[in-house]
């Protein structure tokens, strides 16, 4: 009896193995074939082949030169700073200092708002504070296509700080400049998010009061209390918070596609999707263009795994 | 020790006196937060209404009323688009929550390797559309491609893919000698392979929101179950999936929002397949996809914001009735 049970409890585990398997192999084999695809010649990627006869190391090397405007990538040690401009250096590198400034600014926004309202609505007495956290709760009912345009809009009129400044001073040759076509444009509309604020304020009401209440007989303040023992306390929510907007970030397309003209401005994905448009019907350098956008994040994601997969789960619990 | 503690209840009574000891220093702390979403969030949701009675270009608008509304609602594009629409959410949200709940069930059978299991499933949900849709494209290839290779090893009929213009309904009546009428034809057969690929990006999501809902379960229903002698598929059924409703709902909620609104995989899936927006005969432009090639490539700004308001207030809608049909339910159960 026994030893029928424990057959069948292997038998089961195995049919289990077996289709969680069979599903993991279909999530995967993208990945598989995008490797071994971008190391194809033209031929072998239009003939359904697995393994390239030879691997073609140079289509990386191919894929960032169509990148480039068909021109080969320069470092000038004299002028380091150059391989930041397409015509004269080397325009991925720059796709990836775009991502990465726009991705770790927006970060920092978010993480310094989202804190701050999120300390005041879970910490501080002040009049409407129900009222206004309800009020914030409904707009995240706002889908984004509504906002799309209109932001747009708003990017083509409002001039940059620095362009407003050098016109309100009258300097010689100052003009107007709008955001198009800025940094301003790609990271000030993203540094709030009702979803952050939410998931801070939900963190602090989790604090204990006596915290609270010793830091205040000590005389400490609100931004004593907030810098020195509850952001210490935050690690989580900080991260996971972090992480999610620098994921969002990272893989927006929408948005910079809209709001940029010159390929120097460019983030990864604009540059990922103008190379589709350069590079034709290459698939293999397509290929290699694309390895070469998500190593960055894989990486990221092997060593924050636990942290990602806690982020969602929070998500799907409070939301 | 107690002398803090006193301290402490006395502060708490005095501020039970003066009732009105505010923060006033909480109006700073909001403040970066909600200049940001007022400017960026919840203004452009009202000035949105005032766009969509805007014709000709952003520097140049002059006011038309209605007329915006007028034209989408009389425009075949947009009842075509929102045809499409419909089909993707029909063709991914059911599939995507199914299989994730599958998953998720058998991930929670404490099985041996879990972490790696989830971790693999989860992958895809963090790559850009742009890169897997590069790959997605190539697999649909009707040269070359994956698919049409697997086709050929089950002695099926190679197929267009992204290129195929003609619903899947019709190509498998086809396929089995049917003539099926027009109204049944279904989705094209490019919609679909967009489908498959954004199921794919879709799973790992929903399985991590089942397995954290699976985990809030008490174990101890289970062994009440087991004792009163229930098979595992009466315990999936009447345990699981009633105290899972909440979470079902949840996900249910968010991708039909999410999936009404599809644009990233139909994009870069035309894209990447050198199609024109729209795909084959317009049978992958979904609202969404529509709204932007009215906005980025016909620079008619005011007519797109107009399909942005009609296609918002259907989510609204649907999301309100969401919810009363769950109210009316839960009461029921």
């Amino acid at each position: 009896m026994m030893n029928r049970d424990r057959i069948l409890h292997q038998l089961t585990n195995l049919g289990i193995h077996f289709v969680l398997l069979s599903g993991a192999l279909f999530v995967i084999f993208p990945f598989v074939w995008m490797i071994l695809g971008s190391l194809q010649t033209f031929a072998e990627t239009t003939t359904a082949t697995l393994l390239p006869a030879s691997p073609q190391w140079s289509n990386y090397e191919a894929s960032i030169r169509a990148m480039n405007g068909s021109k080969p990538c320069v470092f000038d040690p004299l002028n380091p700073l150059a391989i930041l401009e397409r015509e004269r250096g080397c325009i991925i590198v720059r796709y990836f200092a775009n991502t990465i400034f726009i991705g770790f600014g927006t970060v920092l926004g978010v993480l310094t708002t989202g804190t701050l309202a999120g300390y005041a609505f879970a910490r501080l007495r002040f009049p409407g504070r129900e009222t206004l956290f309800k009020i914030l709760l409904a707009t995240m009912m706002i889908p984004g296509e509504l906002t799309l345009i209109p932001n747009y809009v708003f990017m083509v009129w409002f001039p940059t700080p620095e362009s407003l400044l050098a016109t309100t001073l009258g300097l010689p040759g100052a003009e107007a400049h709008n955001w198009i076509d800025t940094y301003y444009a790609m990271i000030i509309p993203w540094i709030a998010t009702v979803f952050s604020i939410f998931l801070f304020r939900q963190f602090f009401r989790g604090i204990p009061n006596e915290l609270f209440d010793a830091a205040v007989l000590d005389g400490a303040s609100h931004s004593r209390f907030l810098v020195s023992i509850v952001l210490p306390l935050s690690r989580p929510v900080l991260i996971t918070s972090g992480l999610l907007t620098f994921l969002g970030s990272w893989n927006a397309l929408m948005w910079p596609m809209l709001v940029t003209n010159s390929p120097e401005m460019r983030p990864i994905q604009v540059g990922l999707r103008s190379l589709i448009t350069e590079a034709g019907t290459q698939t293999q350098l397509l290929l290699a263009g694309a390895t070469m956008t998500i190593i960055p994040i894989i990486i990221l994601y092997l060593f924050f795994q636990r942290w990602f997969v806690e982020g969602i789960s929070t998500v799907g619990i409070r939301g | 020790m107690t002398e803090s503690a006193i301290a402490a209840s006395s502060a708490k009574t005095r501020a039970c006196k003066e009732r009105v000891k505010y923060d006033w220093i909480a109006y700073i702390y909001l403040a970066p937060a909600i200049i940001i979403l007022t400017v960026f969030h919840i203004l452009p949701a009202f000035y949105a209404f005032w766009i969509s009675t805007q014709g000709g270009r952003i520097r140049a608008f002059r006011f038309i009323g209605l007329d915006n509304y007028i034209n989408a609602l009389q425009a075949p594009e947009f009842w075509g688009a929102l045809q499409n629409t419909v089909f993707y959410v029909l063709g991914t949200v059911p599939f995507t929550i199914g299989l994730g709940l599958i998953v998720a069930y058998l991930l929670f059978q404490k099985i041996r390797g879990r972490g790696i299991y989830r971790a693999i499933y989860f992958l895809p949900h963090v790559i850009s559309a742009v890169a897997s849709a590069i790959v997605w494209a190539w697999v649909f290839n009707p040269t070359g491609g994956v698919a049409n290779r697997l086709l050929q090893l089950l002695g099926l009929p190679q197929q267009a893919w992204l290129l195929e213009s003609d619903g899947v309904f019709k190509i498998i009546g086809a396929g089995l000698s049917i003539q099926v009428p027009g109204f049944l034809q279904g989705p094209s057969l490019a919609l679909v392979s967009v489908m498959i690929f954004a199921v794919w990006q879709a799973l790992g999501f929903d399985v991590i929101i089942f397995l954290a809902g699976l985990t809030n379960i008490n174990a101890e229903l289970y062994e009440a179950g087991k004792i009163d002698g229930a098979n595992g598929w009466q315990l999936f059924r009447h345990i699981t999936i009633p105290l899972l409703a909440p979470t079902i709902f949840f996900l249910l909620v968010i991708s039909i929002i999410g999936s009404f609104q599809a644009f990233n995989h139909i994009y870069t899936m035309n894209i990447a397949a050198s199609q024109s927006l729209g795909g084959p005969l317009g049978t992958t432009r979904t609202v969404s996809i529509f709204m932007f090639d009215q906005l980025y490539n016909q620079n008619r700004a005011g007519y797109a914001t107009s399909i942005a308001i009609l296609l918002s207030l259907i989510i609204f809608a649907l999301t309100l009735f969401q919810f009363r049909f769950f109210e009316r339910g839960g009461e029921g159960a």
